[in-house]
């Protein structure tokens, strides 16, 4: 559990201060997360560099999440803003330098008899299918490895596997089980993935950018396979990516990433069909049916080592750059004043986002929420 | 795709069938190597020559009491290569001993193969993934090895076999325990370079623990490395074999081409000009160094084309 630390910070649209994590029923049915982060955050020392510069790197910098029971959950941010050591820190694959993640609401230990037994529920489907499979082991190889490590070799291994594979949609899996990772296409190889984290029947995926590798037919054909897989085995799952299209098209929750915090979070059709944040709002504008002026963003990309005072979005907020928080009253708070960390609350389908200018209530809403057109 | 009439069989039946049909590739390609196959036939001929050395060689005959010729005898038919200061055959002297030195060469190899192998990817994989007790065995190991690897091996090995008893295991040992610094050294940086890769990752997150990533992930991935890193070591370690022997390190027992070469030294075939005596033992030597060297060199290029020179 984690100290609320609200104060100045807070901006939950909640009233409940405590986001305790054995509280209340969540909207999604489940009374416990399965998996969540409070106040993870990651600092890489990087030693002195010539080019860029020398210092801590914040790569995660204070981030509360769930990801609730049956719940598809979307990371989204460009490149370099933290999804992927979020994904890893959840995992357990790399440990928090504050904070703690949560499974079942029990924090997670370190101890690699725990991690063992953790990772047998959570799996994890990595962003090159190319590199994510040994080359020199056979596909079955590579399916049957999870139920080697937790099992050892097993009687109805064979059996397993071949319903792993035809799960993820190889079938028939004879055809596959003896081909080498180079013979197979990229949506084949990433199937092989996807069915080695299936073969121990995971409660929890963790997806890292699952499909950027693929090209648009394959690209499907897997995000209908996680919400198959969803439908059928209940499965949870946090998928991180850059791409708004795939959140919008599986997540049922959005939380947006910037700079190692999370700067929105709510239902995805909120999120993405009005978005409150300004980065959300400028990330949003420049999609090519986005109906409104596309927003470019100015200044500096974003460098961990350096997270500026205040709102860490301040320099290149266009809010602030056209004076609109300054209309507000708020630019002074944008520049020095931390919005804090965005909490998770009991209530989910809340949504949150930490901006100085909205929560003064001026952000108003560039298109109304549309619950009609999210196509499946 | 596997064949579909492969469809049926068990998965374990079809991965040999996959292991066969990689070895034949393997096979074609090493084909293509010129002077690798010399090499090969070379390596084979020695070896079978050695092996089948008690069906024609006496050993009656090359003791010193039952030497069949009269000392210094020049070649002719019944010694092709000559006669030493004892009388016995040159030829059969360099037969008995490529048993001797072929054998000291695999074995010695062995040893610092598997030394190697083991100090590199202990090395590799705790120093990229061990935390931080990891890290320190992990550099402990390293400075170790540097420190053999300052060392001159020669003056080593010469220590090493003249403080132990003496006989073939102390050459084994003698040249196994110098002659790994550089294998550990590159098994090690193709370890960090695999546990780089996605899959150990992947491995990790599956709840594979150390032990299954280095003996699952790493070392198949090393294998290659390895492989034509022993071939080139059988033949460092036939030259250390023989410098120790021509040293006088050596078991005075046992026959080698180094042993050979010392004796001719001592009886002073140098200086009477008794080319037969020392000529073909040190060819002997040349001849089976440049055939691994030869055939460790096309095993680099066929096993990882990217480093083929």
């Amino acid at each position: 559990m984690t100290s609320t630390a609200s104060g100045n910070g807070s901006l939950n649209t909640t009233d409940d201060p405590a986001p305790a994590v054995a509280a209340p029923a969540r909207a999604a049915g489940a009374a416990v997360p399965v998996l969540s982060a409070r106040r993870v955050a990651v600092a890489f020392s990087s030693g002195t560099g010539l080019a860029g510069g020398s210092g801590t790197a914040r790569a995660v910098d204070g981030v509360d999440l769930d990801v609730g029971s049956g719940e598809i959950v979307a990371l989204v941010g460009e490149s370099g803003c933290g999804k992927t050591t979020l994904a890893r820190l959840l995992l357990g694959l790399e440990r928090p330098t504050a904070g703690r993640v949560l499974f079942e609401g029990t924090p997670l230990r370190y101890r690699s008899r725990d991690l063992r037994a953790f990772r047998r529920r959570v799996q994890l489907v990595q962003q090159d299918p190319a590199g994510s499979l040994n080359p020199r082991r056979t596909v079955y190889e590579s399916v049957a490895e999870g139920l080697r490590v937790h099992e050892g070799t097993t009687a109805d291994e064979s059996d397993r596997v071949g319903r792993a594979l035809s799960r993820a949609g190889l079938r028939p899996p004879e055809r596959f089980l003896a081909a080498y990772p180079h013979e197979l296409s990229g949506g084949q190889r990433q199937r092989v993935v996807i069915a080695g984290a299936l073969v121990l029947e995971p409660e929890v995926l963790v997806a890292d950018e699952p499909v950027a590798s693929l090209d648009a037919s394959v690209r499907g054909e897997i995000l209908r396979l996680l919400l198959e897989l969803r439908a059928d085995l209940g499965l949870s799952a946090l998928v991180a990516t850059h791409d708004l299209g795939l959140a919008w098209n599986i997540a049922d929750r959005v939380a947006v990433m910037y700079l190692g915090r999370v700067v929105e979070t709510g239902p995805v059709e909120e999120v993405l069909a009005a978005p409150a944040h300004p980065y959300t709002r400028a990330l949003l504008s420049v999609l090519p049916d986005s109906g409104s002026a596309p927003v470019v963003l100015a200044g500096e990309p974003p460098d961990p080592k350096r997270v500026p005072p205040g709102c860490r979005f301040h320099p290149r907020c266009p809010v602030l750059a056209s004076g609109a928080a300054e209309h507000a009253g708020v630019a002074d708070r944008c520049r020095t004043e931390d919005p804090g960390v965005l909490e998770e609350a009991p209530d989910a389908s809340a949504r949150r986002s930490a901006c100085h200018w909205v929560a003064a209530g001026a952000g108003g809403r560039i298109r109304p929420p549309d619950h009609g057109d999210r196509k499946h | 795709m596997s064949a579909p009439a492969a469809a049926a069989a068990s998965p374990r039946a079809l991965a040999g069938q996959r292991r066969r049909r990689a070895l034949r590739r393997f096979a074609r390609d090493y084909a293509r190597h010129g002077a690798g196959l010399v090499g090969l036939a070379a390596l084979v001929a020695i070896t079978g020559i050695a092996l089948a050395a008690p069906w024609f060689v006496d050993p009656a005959h090359l003791t010193i009491t039952g030497a069949p010729g009269e000392p210094y005898e020049p070649p002719s038919r019944a010694f092709p290569l000559g006669t030493d200061n004892f009388g016995r055959s040159v030829l059969d002297l360099v037969v008995w001993g490529s048993r001797v030195s072929l054998t000291v060469g695999f074995l010695a190899t062995a040893v610092s193969v598997s030394l190697g192998t083991l100090v590199g990817v202990t090395a590799g994989h705790f120093g990229s993934a061990g935390g931080v007790f990891g890290r320190i065995t992990a550099s402990v190991l390293m400075r170790v090895t540097d420190w053999f690897l300052v060392l001159p091996t020669l003056v080593l090995a010469v220590a090493l076999a003249a403080v132990l008893p003496r006989g073939t295991a102390t050459i084994v040992v003698a040249i196994g325990l110098t002659v790994w610094p550089p294998t550990a050294r590159l098994v090690r940086a193709q370890t960090l370079a695999v546990e780089a890769r996605p899959f150990v990752e992947r491995a990790r997150a599956l709840g594979g623990g150390h032990a299954h990533v280095m003996a699952w992930h790493v070392l198949p991935n090393v294998m290659p490395v390895v492989l034509a890193q022993t071939t080139l070591l059988v033949a460092t370690s036939i030259i250390a074999e023989s410098t120790l022997a021509f040293l006088g390190m050596g078991d005075p027992a046992t026959i080698s081409w180094g042993g050979v070469l010392e004796a001719a030294r001592t009886a002073g075939a140098v200086s009477a000009g008794i080319w037969w005596y020392m000529v073909p033992p040190g060819l002997a030597i040349a001849v089976v160094a440049l055939s691994f060297t030869l055939c460790g060199r096309a095993l680099e290029a066929v096993l990882n084309p990217r480093e083929a020179r």
